[in-house]
């Protein structure tokens, strides 16, 4: 199976620090994978880089077959990319279908589509499109709804929804689980795994280890800004380096 | 109708119209403290090529649109500069601007410098309450396009705008340049409705108080602008009604205190404005189910 995504030999240093150690991973298409590691370890960082915040200092990043190296941030999203946030960045203002219809922007961005009233003459395609996308997330009952006073359950959904209408090849999921609850977490998966059904590929970052277990196949571990392992969620488990990182250290007298 | 009630809807509708001017920078987060400048460049350009004695005579349909045209250049321009800066930062430079074209105003010996300038073509209310709907309506439907979509998500995070393919800065000179255009057309609509200007009409007091029509209006929606502009016109004028009426020094002649006990509580009250999507949703939508939020 072919590569969506080639992230290769990549340094990046703040001021003296260097907070990503020449990691390498790839991403295969249709997968799942996980980008997992203690805090501090360089998960969010990684997905700076790829979604163009932060430029590379050495290095490649290559998105399906397209060098995006250099691309600057505002149109890596006409590459196929799109992101949710560690902590959600929603429009606060804005309804539920108007954040879902600026994951469209991208696909409207014509002089014509710019400057048609969208919220006036309320059927329009992209508004049917935004809306189709919040019922497939049985989010269907928030459109008019202002963002900000919606459940935080809702707006971390809500978000996977705005990244995911940009269609994107490859979509960089930042602790998607973090704080939800039990219920939450299941249908957060469930929705999930509908979208890598549809043909997109996920890369998650993510503490919640069940989670990373019931929905990904591949996982990536960082430490201190250094792969540290790759592999099967179970192989992870017990990788004596992975354990040291996360445990400080295997003792064969632990339980 | 009366004299004063035509005062009153004039001095309203160029309010709305330069609120607007203020509002579409604001909507997509830029504070502009400049209104005053627009307001003079417009005013003098339309005075200049419209005033039969010392101008060109041209007539006014074709001198309004070119005064506001003119501003918008020169808002498009400055937006360059201006748009470099951030929030307080941008208030003062925006604020500077109009210090500038003030000052340059008053020294053109061309258009009267100190002195003013006559303006000879006077317009009725039949030309200023259309074309104040207009810009109403074009509000309006500006807010509600992509466009529109994109200044409003600039005001919430220009970050994520910029992950999702807005193009930033295009969107932001765009607000700034056709704020610029309407406060150009405020300006040439005052000149034909009190046939005199003079640049000690638009200091920075001017441009507090719009800046306020937006800020307590709220810059959410395109309402904020218009009950703004509204707000501030009309209250005062209460005021002074139930002063004459009652006698109360305070609502009469210390009007302008109570107005301002007003604005503090408003800004107190309601810190976003009294037009909010909220308070839009509580007056036209129904309330959303109860038994969805929050067990899950």
């Amino acid at each position: 199976m072919s590569n969506v995504l080639n992230f290769t030999s990549v340094d990046k240093s703040f001021g003296g620090l260097k907070v990503i150690d020449n990691v390498s991973f790839n991403v295969k298409k249709d997968s799942r994978t996980a980008l997992i590691g203690p805090n501090g370890a360089g998960k969010t960082t990684i997905f700076n880089l790829l979604s163009g915040i932060y430029e590379v200092d050495k290095g490649s990043i290559i998105l399906d077959k397209n060098d995006i190296t250099n691309i600057p941030a505002r149109k890596r999203i006409n590459m196929g990319m799109s992101r949710s946030f560690q902590n959600i960045r929603l429009m606060p203002h804005l309804s539920t279908l108007e954040n879902v219809m600026l994951g469209q922007h991208h696909l409207a961005n014509s002089t014509k589509e710019n400057f048609f009233p969208l919220g006036l003459i309320k059927r329009n395609k992209w508004a049917a499109r935004a809306e189709q996308a919040l019922i497939d997330a049985g989010l269907e009952t928030y459109p008019g709804q202002v963002v900000s006073e919606l459940p935080y359950g809702i707006q971390k959904r809500i978000e996977v929804v705005r990244a995911l209408v940009s269609n994107p090849k490859l979509l960089l999921l930042d602790e998607p689980a973090a704080g939800l609850n039990s219920t939450e977490t299941k249908e957060l998966q469930t929705l999930l795994e509908n979208v890598s059904t549809s043909g997109t590929t996920l890369l998650v970052v993510e503490h919640d280890m069940n989670f990373v277990r019931n929905l990904c196949q591949h996982v990536v571990v960082l430490n201190f800004g250094k792969k540290i392992f790759e592999g099967t969620p179970d192989d992870v488990a017990k990788d004596p380096q992975v354990l040291e990182a996360y445990l400080g250290g295997t003792d064969d007298n632990a339980p | 109708m009366s004299a004063y009630m035509t005062g009153l809807i004039i001095i309203l509708c160029l309010n709305i119209i330069i609120a607007y001017s203020v509002f579409l920078p604001a909507a997509a987060g830029q504070l502009n403290l400049g209104a005053a400048g627009f307001m003079i460049i417009g005013a003098y350009t339309d005075a200049y090529l419209s005033s039969a004695d010392e101008g060109l005579g041209l007539p006014i349909l074709l001198t309004i649109p070119i005064a506001a045209l003119f501003t918008g250049l020169v808002g498009f321009l400055m937006s360059f500069p201006i748009l470099r800066t951030k929030g307080v930062y941008m208030i003062l430079a925006t604020f500077a601007f109009a210090e500038i074209v003030a000052g340059i105003v008053l020294n053109m010996e061309i258009v009267g410098g100190a002195s003013g300038f006559p303006v000879t073509t006077h317009a009725e209310l039949e030309l200023l309450l259309p074309i104040t709907v207009g810009v109403i309506v074009f509000g309006f439907y500006l807010i509600s396009t992509r466009f529109g979509l994109s200044m409003r998500s600039i005001h919430d995070d220009e970050n994520v705008s910029l992950l999702f393919g807005v193009n930033t800065h295009l969107v932001k000179v765009g607000a700034f340049t056709i704020g610029a255009f309407l406060g150009g057309l405020a300006g040439a609509l005052y000149g034909h409705q009190f046939d005199y200007i003079e640049v000690q009409n638009w200091g920075i007091l001017f441009s507090i108080y719009v800046l306020l029509y937006v800020l307590i209006g709220g810059t959410q929606t395109p309402w904020g602008p218009l009950v703004g502009a509204m707000f501030f016109t009309f209250i005062p004028e209460i005021l002074r009604a139930l002063g004459d009426a009652t006698g109360i020094e305070l609502l009469g002649e210390l009007r302008f205190a109570a107005f301002g006990v007003i604005i503090v509580g408003m800004m107190v009250l309601r810190p976003e404005g009294i037009m909010t999507r909220t308070f839009l949703e509580l007056l036209f939508r129904k309330p959303m189910p109860k038994s969805d939020v929050g067990l899950g």
